[in-house]
């Protein structure tokens, strides 16, 4: 048996966590018996998104660390406990509650801390800063005493703490020290932009300023005073005025640090003892200290490769950004400064848009030395690449920032970049990678994405993602068909786009102008799912009958046996007791199966088909009215009781509920959609599984789209927040209608997301923006879907020749001897093949 | 000994859609194309789902072969030979069908 040696961690934050991962994932960690201190009192979660705190996202939503990853992976991890001295002569690690952990090999990842600059006053009462979710938990409670809020420091992290504030409610200020926001990553032009837009959003920006002193105010908690004699009064002060290692324990310990501090590592992430490893923003390298998240990882993965014997090294990061900073796009790439000898500049300047971008390229203007992009940044993943791999610019370099109104494609081809380029950074796939996946078989970009991880993380790559996919595809001379089957040679968003723009009314009539063959079960259901939700007549009328399968056709849903099922709408889940004794006693006269679901309504199982009408004249008698439980198309809007009982609720959920249920009824789509609405952010109603889920908060209701339960759960998006009714409403009509143009047949609204080029914050500029220009168009469709709604139930019941077809024999009034049922638990069941035997033979007998 | 057997009514037939029919004692499919004035008739009962709903799938062609899918678990069948279109080792029923003066009859075993 071999003897295991010990591995200490200190620090588990996000580097730290991606550490222990990736040697969890490469095997080495087999051979170690790993320990790891955590001062806080959670394991590693995401700083980098810590504003989504305020936006609705809670700890858990925040964590990086799988359930059961400690466990399953024999790591023991010391929570809340802090490493206070390391003995290198005896190879220990002491902790704040007096541990002893031997080690064989320590890896240091301890961060860094914010930096408050050492003005006078800066330790009064709520001067805070902004790192841990300890901090945001502070920053809420003084932000409930506060009207004002200051941030000091206009970079990266000060602007997203200026965003807390403001999702806070404050009247919001941002000090910066130097001339421009974003003074390591932007020009003044880009500053200047950037500037403007944040503005426009309500945020006071302070440029040139130096805090002298922090004394009482005289209508807020505090005065701060500048070098220029102004002054600005304010409840809370935010320090974000950068970072500085945390390299104490090390240099107590005698390991190097650099001289403004970093502990010193080489290329291995070695510090100056051979057995100590330092990685993060904790560590300095060449004399630099990297901030960023991706740097710390690729130090991870060095020390993982050199713990599994395998040669890693580090040799410095590229430090290119591209973020949305409350909303607007800045993107940074090398060389912004322009510091290179002989570099020339590009700018582009679009004051009515607001766009600024810049781009700097070498003396001989062969290649991409920096660029600045602020307001629209999508030209981000291809001018990085020109960056990174040293590919040769265009004869004309600034058609790559010019916008460009012809056909003329001025992105980079994915043909041009090498197997080495690096597609996606969060996770670091490079091409070579991407292109074996698809060898192997991938060949859509879920599969890819589920394959190689890559666009799984900040998503920024999926385009170029899609550009390596199609561009492999082509020339393994692998054909995608898109088509929807062999009878039309067109996607189901075409067949859409012709019925709307041909004004077909029949699927006879997109057969003959569009397609082939008498068609399919796939492409006519597709179609009537179309023409339905394009001109909502109703579904069983003679020349539609044929679209629907038999759910739809039956207006009930068919169970193995062949018998349906029935779920009257209960909208919201409210029902009366009177209603409640209504379905059970049709329940009970038909002797059907009856069943709570999920989405809190009742089901009634059993009824053959020509029980169907009789049943449903007596739930129409009693007030009841078609669930659509059988139809791709809105089935429930569960809700929690809300506020009108609920200790904890804040707003009237189960109302909204009714109200959003009875709006969108009926509405036809690719696939079924299913609501929920929270009273409180507690969720009782499980509103983030939802396609639309709306959880209310003190500031108005936030909306969540696209998520789902069942085989592949995808938490929903947060889409917008504090939202009044009828911006909530508009958004939903918005959302629902293009969803049901665009999307794939049989596409619920998870996966229509995850495929959408440009995801969440396309789906954001096209709903809230209405950048597309169709707004209006969008809404004025659902509002000619809810005007012409009807009770299908009931127009069915009231047309004799419709009821013809609710027998089971045309010839005959028989019924189906095949279903029998037997009695379980008090109810009826469908017989197994041995109990449908005896039966047969008893009967006979 | 088959008989032809008078079923229903050519309007009682569902137009690009199906019914189910009862001949000596056996559930008969009824598939009505009218665009090609053809009525294909096969076995009611799906021998994978084990149910008696086949009557309830949706038709059309599969390569220019008319077909049925099952409402269960979609299987295909070829309307013509009862062949399943995933599995040819299975097969439903068939039934010869004859158009005569506006009604419905089919041969069938007694």
């Amino acid at each position: 048996m071999s003897h295991k040696q010990i591995l200490a961690v200190i620090g588990n934050g996000m580097v730290g966590q991606n550490f222990l991962a990736g040697l969890v994932k490469s095997g080495a960690a087999e051979r170690f018996e790993i320990v790891t201190f955590c001062e806080e009192p959670r394991p590693a979660y995401d700083r980098v998104h810590l504003s989504d705190y305020f936006s609705g996202k809670n700890a858990e939503d925040l964590s990086l660390v799988e359930a059961g990853f400690f466990q399953d992976n024999g790591i023991t991890l010391y929570l809340g406990d802090k490493a206070v001295a390391i003995d290198r002569i005896n190879k220990q690690v002491t902790s704040a509650q007096g541990r002893v952990v031997a080690y064989d090999k320590l890896v240091l990842a301890t961060g860094s801390y914010p930096f408050v600059p050492p003005v006078p006053g800066h330790d009064r009462a709520q001067c805070l800063v902004y790192r841990t979710i300890e901090d945001l938990e502070a920053m809420t409670a003084a932000a409930r005493q506060a009207k004002i809020g200051v941030v000091v420091g206009g970079g990266l992290l000060g602007l997203e703490a200026a965003k807390a504030l403001t999702d806070l409610g404050l009247e919001t200020h941002v000090i910066e020290f130097a001339p421009r926001l974003m003074a390591v990553q932007l020009d003044d032009g880009g500053g200047a932009m950037l500037r403007h837009k944040i503005e426009a959003l309500g945020v006071n920006v302070h440029l040139n300023k130096n805090t002298t002193l922090i004394d009482d105010g005289e209508h807020c908690l505090h005065k701060m005073n500048f070098a220029d004699g102004e002054k600005l009064e304010t409840d809370i002060i935010l320090f974000s005025a950068g970072i500085r290692p945390r390299d104490d324990l090390a240099k107590a310990s005698g390991l190097a640090v650099g001289p403004r501090g970093g502990i010193v590592i080489d290329n291995q992430c070695r510090t100056s003892d051979a057995d100590i490893y330092a990685i993060g923003e904790c560590a300095l390298w060449n004399n630099q200290i990297f901030g960023l998240v991706a740097p710390g990882y690729a130090m991870a993965r060095t020390v993982v490769a050199e713990l599994e014997g395998a040669a890693g090294s580090f040799t410095g990061a590229d430090m290119s950004t591209k973020l949305k900073l409350m909303g607007v796009d800045v993107a940074s790439i090398g060389d912004t400064h322009a510091k290179t000898p002989g570099a020339l500049v590009y700018t582009y300047q679009n004051g009515a848009s607001e766009i600024y971008k810049r781009l700097v390229v070498s003396a001989d203007k062969k290649r991409l030395l920096g660029a600045v992009l602020v307001g629209e940044a999508s030209g981000y993943g291809t001018l990085l690449q020109y960056c990174l791999n040293g590919i040769e610019l265009p004869e004309n370099p600034d058609a790559l920032i010019l916008p460009h109104r012809s056909d003329e494609s001025v992105g980079l081809g994915a043909d041009a970049l090498p197997l080495s380029a690096q597609i996606c950074s969060c996770h670091d796939v490079s091409k070579a990678s991407i292109c074996s996946a698809i060898e192997a078989g991938c060949n859509s970009l879920p599969a890819l994405k589920t394959g190689t991880k890559a666009g799984t993380g900040c998503g920024g790559c999926v385009p170029l993602l899609k550009a390596v996919m199609d561009s492999e595809l082509a020339k393994l001379g692998i054909e995608v068909s898109t088509d929807i089957c062999e009878h039309f040679p067109h996607t189901r968003q075409d067949l859409y786009n012709l019925v709307m723009i041909g004004e077909i009314r029949t699927f006879d009539a997109l057969l003959e102008r569009h397609g082939r063959g008498r068609g399919c079960e796939v492409c006519k259901q597709a179609a009537g799912s179309i023409l339905a939700s394009y001109w909502n007549e109703y579904i069983l009328k003679q020349e539609h009958i044929g679209l629907q399968d038999t759910n739809d056709t039956f207006l009930a849903n068919m169970q193995k046996d062949g018998t349906y099922s029935i779920v009257p709408r209960v909208t919201g889940g409210e029902i009366k007791p009177d209603m409640l004794i209504a379905l059970g006693r049709v329940a009970k006269k038909y002797g059907l199966y009856t069943k709570i679901t999920g989405g809190q309504r009742v089901d009634l199982f059993g009824a053959r088909v020509n029980q169907l009408p009789l049943i449903w004249q007596e739930l129409i008698d009693a007030g009841f009215e078609s669930g659509h439980a059988y139809g791709k198309s809105l089935r429930t809007v569960k809700s929690c009781v809300g506020n009108t009982w609920c200790r904890y609720g804040v707003d009237d959920s189960v109302g909204l509920a009714v109200e959003l249920e009875n709006r969108y009824k009926g509405l036809r789509a690719p696939h079924k959609i299913k609501f929920a609405v929270s009273g409180c952010t507690r969720e009782c109603a499980e509103a983030q599984g939802k396609d639309i889920g709306v959880i209310a908060t003190e500031g108005g209701w936030n909306l969540y789209v696209c998520g789902n339960g069942g085989m592949k759960p995808r938490h929903a998006d947060l889409f917008a927040t504090r939202l009044d009714k009828e911006t909530l409403i508009k958004y939903i009509d918005r959302i629902l209608i293009f969803y049901v143009r665009t999307a794939d047949r049989m596409q619920r609204t998870a996966v229509w997301m995850e495929n959408m080029e440009g995801g969440l914050d396309y789906l954001k500029a096209v709903v809230i923006e209405d950048r597309l220009g169709i707004g209006a168009q969008l809404e004025q469709h659902m509002q000619h879907i809810i005007d012409t709604y009807q009770c299908e139930w009931k127009t069915t019941i009231a047309d004799e020749n419709k009821l013809k077809r609710f027998r089971h024999f045309i010839n005959s009034d028989d019924t189906d001897d095949n279903v029998v049922f037997v009695q379980e638990r008090g109810q009826i069941r469908p017989a197994n093949e041995q109990e449908r035997k005896h039966f047969k033979l008893t009967e006979v007998a | 000994m088959s008989d032809w057997i008078d079923i229903c009514a050519l309007d009682d037939l569902q137009p690009d859609s199906g019914v189910c029919a009862l001949a000596h004692g056996k559930q008969v499919a009824l598939f009505f194309m009218p665009k090609e004035d053809r009525v294909y008739a096969v076995g009611n009962y799906d021998p994978f789902g084990q149910a008696n709903v086949l009557s309830r799938g949706m038709i059309g062609d599969i390569d220019g072969q008319p077909m049925v899918a099952s409402p269960l678990y979609k299987q295909h069948f070829n309307l013509q030979t009862g062949v399943c279109f995933e599995d040819d080792s299975v097969r439903i029923e068939t039934y010869e069908v004859r158009l005569d003066n506006g009604r419905v009859a089919i041969k069938i075993a007694g």
